[in-house]
């Protein structure tokens, strides 16, 4: 769906409606995505010039944000500092010129790695388990077929916290609290749900003679699983994942309530950076940059299915 | 659902070509084999991580158990849940706040959405990469942007009461738009607005997409105006478009939580204390487990009963 194929009204506006509609949607895009830029330039403001009054548009750049998102800083008198052989590197300059020594590391990096394992973990699960049973929802005659169906979809509409509560103690009692399987498996049972419905209308589309040709070839039913039907619906599988990666990667409900420490991932983290006196702007903005720039992509190299996605496979175009 | 109607033709699909299933079957395992092979998994995990807490959730929402002191015994109290959450005054205003905060959420996305998809559709140069540019919000995490908003609508130093107050002569420290108890409902639905207009825009340009144009070359033949064309031609044929674009976005937008936790949390007051964020409250902070799982079977009997009558509305439109 490029857009430029699609728009066809043969009443084509006149050059001068197209033209008023340019400039009243590039305007509302500037708009819509300035706080966003904002989040952008914040990450290389000062603390001071990150809250300043009026805010600052123009603003020497600074790397401060990032290093004070990966390190933990305390501060020291002069009279110490003036003790510790110089600072050799770049970053513990900064630091020094602050009047505080990097202490160690922070704790994004192994956030960051949790988002990531959970992330993709329940992604594959959910695309793997979505896709046999889209497979079978598609090619056999399932007993009770919409049932299921509708089951599978209706299990997305419970309200995250409603669910919670439950899971909670079951994870409890099952010693999955805080801990990345158990975030794995429930985002898989999350995703699931769209992944069988997204594959399914992919499968459907695939004609079926392909595997009727290979199970005369003398294909069993999976050979014919493998060969004939994934291949061609590798895209649709890619684009499901995509999905999926995109729903663990945000969630938050699940995480703040299920995971405090060894497990967390970044959402529920990265409102508790803060600095002294206060959320650490700059910081939560790297923070915040370095979150969503993959998402920012995975949406440019969506935007054909897209519209699949977001309706669970009930509009196609 | 939209789904469903595919849904019976492929099932009858495979009921013509059962001789030739027959002899395939000889090989390898039965289809009904893979078949359900290829499904359990799935409704095993759903049921594991999905039903079965359900199940436990209805079972507890007649206790007064509390998952903080569990080791007191758990004693049954019927009704007695249920009934308290129905007559509590602050779960009546909770969902009153969130049926505001629903209605003009989606109100917004649906005017701006709409409007924009008209205009999109006009197919100016350029178009394909701005409506990119706008679709970028919807997919971000809602909770890690609305960490972010908090510091864009600070009241002295953020970037928008700066610009209001520029556009409008009002000094931009004079207001807070998470702080005022008048403001704060209508700050959670501008920022849900901002994030989810593209996606009501996105179905919305699917459907003018999918209007044929013999109608509007038709309908230009007829002489009948812009204006008439819009309501006869361009309304109706989007409207099932609109309304699962409403469906979805009502269900997502009564179900908020993220957003406006990291927003308001709630304040100031209970102003904008959605159904979500009392349920939080009452689960993991007051640990009154047995209650909170009343009113999350209650919130949920509710999205699901409003969801079926709305998919019957939306198959009756599409009939038409």
């Amino acid at each position: 769906m490029t857009a430029a194929t699609a728009a066809h009204s043969v009443v084509d506006s006149s050059p001068r409606a197209k033209t008023v509609a340019g400039v009243l949607v590039v305007l509302y895009a500037l708009i819509s995505i300035a706080p966003l830029l904002w989040i952008g330039a914040t990450a290389f403001k000062s603390p001071e010039d990150a809250i300043a009054y009026p805010p600052k548009v123009l603003f020497q750049p600074t790397l401060e944000g990032y290093v004070n998102l990966f390190t933990v800083r305390t501060r020291q008198t002069p009279e110490f500092v003036a003790t510790l052989p110089p600072a050799t590197t770049w970053y513990d300059k900064l630091v020094r010129s602050r009047g505080m020594v990097i202490a160690g590391p922070s704790k994004v990096v192994p956030r960051f790695i949790n988002s990531i394992v959970i992330a993709f973990g329940s992604t594959f699960l959910a695309v793997l388990l979505g896709t046999l049973a889209a497979y079978g929802f598609s090619r056999f005659k399932v007993p009770l077929a919409d049932d299921l169906l509708f089951f599978i979809l209706s299990t997305r509409m419970m309200p995250p916290i409603a669910v919670a509560i439950p899971i909670y103690l079951m994870y409890r009692q099952l010693g999955l609290t805080d801990t990345r399987i158990g975030l794995i498996l429930l985002y898989t049972a999350v995703n699931v749900s769209l992944a069988v419905w997204l594959l399914k209308g992919f499968i459907d589309e695939i004609p079926r003679e392909y595997e009727e040709a290979a199970l005369v070839d003398g294909y069993t039913r999976l050979q014919a699983f493998r060969k004939a039907v994934l291949p061609q619906a590798a895209t649709g599988i890619a684009a499901t994942a995509i999905f999926s990666l995109i729903f663990s990667w945000n969630e938050y409900a699940f995480a703040l309530l299920l995971t405090s420490g060894d497990a967390q991932t970044m959402p529920p983290f990265i409102p508790f950076i803060i600095g002294e006196g206060g959320q650490d702007w700059p910081a939560v903005a790297a923070a915040t940059t370095l979150f969503l720039t993959p998402i920012v992509i995975f949406t440019v190299i969506l935007r054909k299915h897209l519209l699949r996605g977001i309706t669970f496979g009930a509009v196609r175009k | 659902m939209a789904m469903q109607n595919q849904v019976e033709t492929l099932a009858d699909r495979p009921a013509a070509r059962v001789a030739e299933r027959l002899a395939l079957r000889a090989r390898g395992l039965s289809d009904r084999t893979v078949a359900w092979l290829f499904i359990a998994p799935t409704i095993l995990l759903l049921l594991a991580i999905n039903i079965f807490p359900l199940i436990w959730a209805i079972r507890l929402s007649f206790t007064n158990y509390k998952s903080n002191l569990g080791h007191l015994p758990i004693r049954f109290v019927g009704l007695a849940n249920y009934l308290d959450i129905l007559s509590d005054e602050d779960v009546w205003h909770g969902l009153q706040v969130t049926a505001h905060f629903v209605i003009f959420a989606i109100a917004f996305q649906v005017l701006i959405g709409f409007g924009l998809a008209l205009l999109i559709n006009r197919g100016f140069r350029g178009h394909g990469f701005w409506t990119t540019v706008i679709l970028v919000p919807m997919m971000l995490s809602p909770v890690v942007v609305g960490n972010f908003w908090t510091l864009l609508l600070q009241p002295q130093i953020g970037p928008f009461n700066y610009v209001v107050g520029f556009l409008t002569g009002v000094p931009s420290a004079s207001f807070s738009t998470i702080g005022d108890v008048s403001l704060a409902p209508w700050t959670i639905v501008m920022v849900d607005t901002w994030m989810w207009t593209p996606y009501v825009m996105l179905i919305c340009l699917a459907g003018l997409r999918s209007i044929p144009d013999y109608i509007y070359e038709a309908a230009e033949i007829d002489r009948a105006s812009p204006w008439r064309q819009f309501w006869s031609i361009t309304l109706p044929m989007v409207m099932p478009f609109l309304m699962l674009a409403v469906l979805f976005r009502a269900i997502e937008a009564f179900k908020m939580f993220d957003l406006v936790n990291l927003l308001t949390s709630g304040g100031p007051g209970s102003t904008t204390e959605l159904a979500s964020i009392t349920l939080k409250r009452e689960a993991f902070e007051k640990w009154r487990t047995g209650y909170s799982s009343a009113f999350a079977i209650i919130l949920f009997v509710t999205v699901f009963g409003a969801a079926n009558i709305y998919v019957k509305a939306l198959n009756r439109v599409k009939r038409r």
